[in-house]
């Protein structure tokens, strides 16, 4: 089984992010970028696959800028086996049913009988590419997921976290599940990895040459800051005088 | 401004119709409401001749529709993103609450439609443009849609939800599609709740890494009975393995805006804030003074929480 993974490259989780001044977004220069968490939870998944002897390739791919290679090597130096950028012009956007077209046709090329993403990127928590690349593909889907066997019958089993608890799925292939934080917990790579890494392929594509053109149907009028908390902390002594000012609130 | 028609997809288990379409139409009134827009509700599952009679007594709606087969008791994205295709033709929005069950269909019904999706929006500008948070809540984007449809979904804490009005809305049955057979359900495990739900909820407390053990949990348990609040919390108390993980509060995992909020033995890492800060009064029992969370508490202890909770226990007497 050919297993395609999707990963995106983000604003390092732990950074606070500064919004620019004209309200564009925000500040990428000189910020530490990282592949977003959950494209490494998808990722680890793929090669754990692979290493259970379920799956055959995994092919890495990117959609976004140069600097994407790095992600790419990344994800190469973590098990995958071969990477794709589907290279942008620096600064370019692209919304989600944009990025899942552009993997509709990887897939319709590859035929991976899986494909696994993150199920959101913590840059703009949208949680939509997956499900929209199944709906393209008119596929199954499984999003959220914290489980995932291959069965004997040519399925993939899925537990799935949901609002109050969990649901196990069994879904016909090819499938795009989208990883939840609780599907594994993704390895680092070792200095061999990274140095074998350099010499795997990895396959530039240019966007124009694949004759796509983005929708123009959202655009994003301005990025603010939310509205700071008015709050300076107060600090009390005791549960005691906790209880009194919550109900000097009417707050209990 | 054109005249805007608004299909609101409701959220239900066959049984109960959730409190998040009762927020989703608040928003879709919102949009409906410069336009003399109107409203419609759709149901689709199976054998849900409850959640049916608990919309029509609902405001605002001008008609339900309902799609009724044996092969949609699942609620599976595959196959109510089929029911529903046919029927949004002569809407100018598709609404569906920013929840599990939301956002896994939203996607997947705009690219079948090939129009995009607004995700978690949490301000309705006008009928075209909305207000939605990115960054894990540290920035807010606003977004204008150009032309065409759109498929929404509603951040729930944002929104009040709407009343019943005790009128009897039309119901209109609708032909359902042939089952895909894609995806089949195999199992569902539900933690079972005696307290209120987490993300309805008035007052919810939080526990995090600081309670050390899951034994610790029925601290928190306790003080959450006498307060008749819903328990949270931190990715890290999940992780852990204290609680299951639909308690968590997050990016990534609920997103709730409870009028009190006592998070205890939680540093307030950037995911943790970005679930909770638009509670109205946030409250912080934490040992380290320098814990990020005190930055949006408006009230704090510092100290140990093995010895303050059963003094609020007691003070709570």
């Amino acid at each position: 089984m050919k297993i395609l993974v999707g990963v995106k490259r983000v604003i390092d989780h732990n950074v606070k992010i500064r919004i620019k001044a004209d309200g564009t977004g925000a500040e990428l220069e000189n910020v530490k970028m990282s592949m977003n968490p959950f494209d490494e939870i998808a990722l680890e998944e793929a090669v754990r696959l692979k290493e259970a002897g379920v799956a055959s390739e995994v092919v890495v791919v990117s959609v976004g800028d140069n600097s994407s290679q790095e992600t790419l090597r990344n994800a190469l130096a973590r098990g995958a086996d071969k990477a794709l950028l589907v290279e942008t012009e620096q600064g370019a956007a692209f919304g989600s049913l944009d990025i899942a077209k552009i993997l509709q046709r990887l897939v319709a090329q590859l035929e991976p009988q899986l494909i696994l993403l993150g199920k959101q990127a913590i840059d703009n928590d949208a949680n939509q590419t997956g499900q929209m690349l199944a709906g393209l593909l008119a596929c199954s889907q499984a999003t959220f997921a914290s489980a995932l066997d291959v069965t004997d019958d040519g399925r993939i089993t899925v537990t799935r976290e949901i609002d109050g608890g969990l649901e196990v799925l069994s879904l016909a292939l090819p499938a795009v599940v989208t990883a939840d934080l609780r599907l594994n917990q993704p390895r680092y790579p070792s200095l061999p990895n990274i140095m074998k890494a350099k010499n795997k392929p990895l396959e530039i594509i240019s966007l124009a040459s694949m004759g796509f053109l983005p929708s123009k149907q959202l655009t994003t009028l301005n990025i603010t800051e939310p509205k700071k908390r008015n709050s300076h902390c107060q600090w009390l002594e005791n549960a005691a005088q906790l209880v009194a000012v919550l109900k000097e609130h009417k707050a209990i | 401004m054109s005249q805007t028609s608004i299909l609101v997809i409701a959220e239900h288990d066959n049984q109960t119709l959730k409190s998040s379409t009762l927020t989703t139409l608040t928003a879709a009134q919102h949009i409906a409401a410069g336009s003399e827009g109107r409203v419609h509700l759709l149901i689709v599952g199976h054998q849900c001749q409850n959640v049916v009679d608990a919309a029509r007594t609902l405001g605002g709606i001008t008609e339900i529709l309902v799609c009724d087969a044996p092969h949609y008791a699942s609620l599976l994205a595959e196959e109510v993103c089929a029911a529903v295709v046919p029927l949004v033709t002569d809407f100018t929005h598709v609404l569906l609450p920013a929840t599990g069950y939301g956002k896994n269909i939203a996607p997947r019904l705009a690219a079948m439609l090939d129009v995009a999706q607004i995700s978690d929006i949490t301000e309705v500008c006008d009928a075209n443009t909305f207000v939605r948070p990115i960054y894990a809540g540290n920035a807010l984007e606003t977004v204008r849609n150009n032309g065409g449809q759109l498929v929404i979904t509603v951040r729930g804490s944002a929104f009040t939800p709407s009343q019943h009005a005790g009128n009897d809305v039309r119901v209109t049955p609708v032909q359902p599609t042939a089952a895909l057979a894609l995806s089949r359900h195999v199992s569902q495990s539900l933690t079972p709740f005696s307290r209120p739900e987490l993300s309805t909820s008035k007052i919810v407390i939080s526990g995090g890494r600081g309670l050390s053990a899951k034994e610790n949990f029925q601290l928190i348990e306790t003080i959450a009975d006498k307060l008749g609040a819903a328990i949270g919390a931190s990715r890290a108390a999940v992780d852990a393995g204290f609680v299951p993980n639909d308690y968590q509060v997050g990016q990534t995992g609920k997103i709730i805006a409870p009028d009190l909020y006592i998070a205890v033995g939680i540093s307030g890492a950037i995911q943790h804030l970005a679930g909770m800060k638009e509670s109205k009064l946030i409250v912080a029992i934490n040992k380290d003074k320098e814990a990020p969370i005190f930055q949006i508490a408006d009230y704090g202890i510092e100290g140990d929480l093995f010895q303050i909770l059963p003094e609020l226990e007691k003070a709570l007497a």
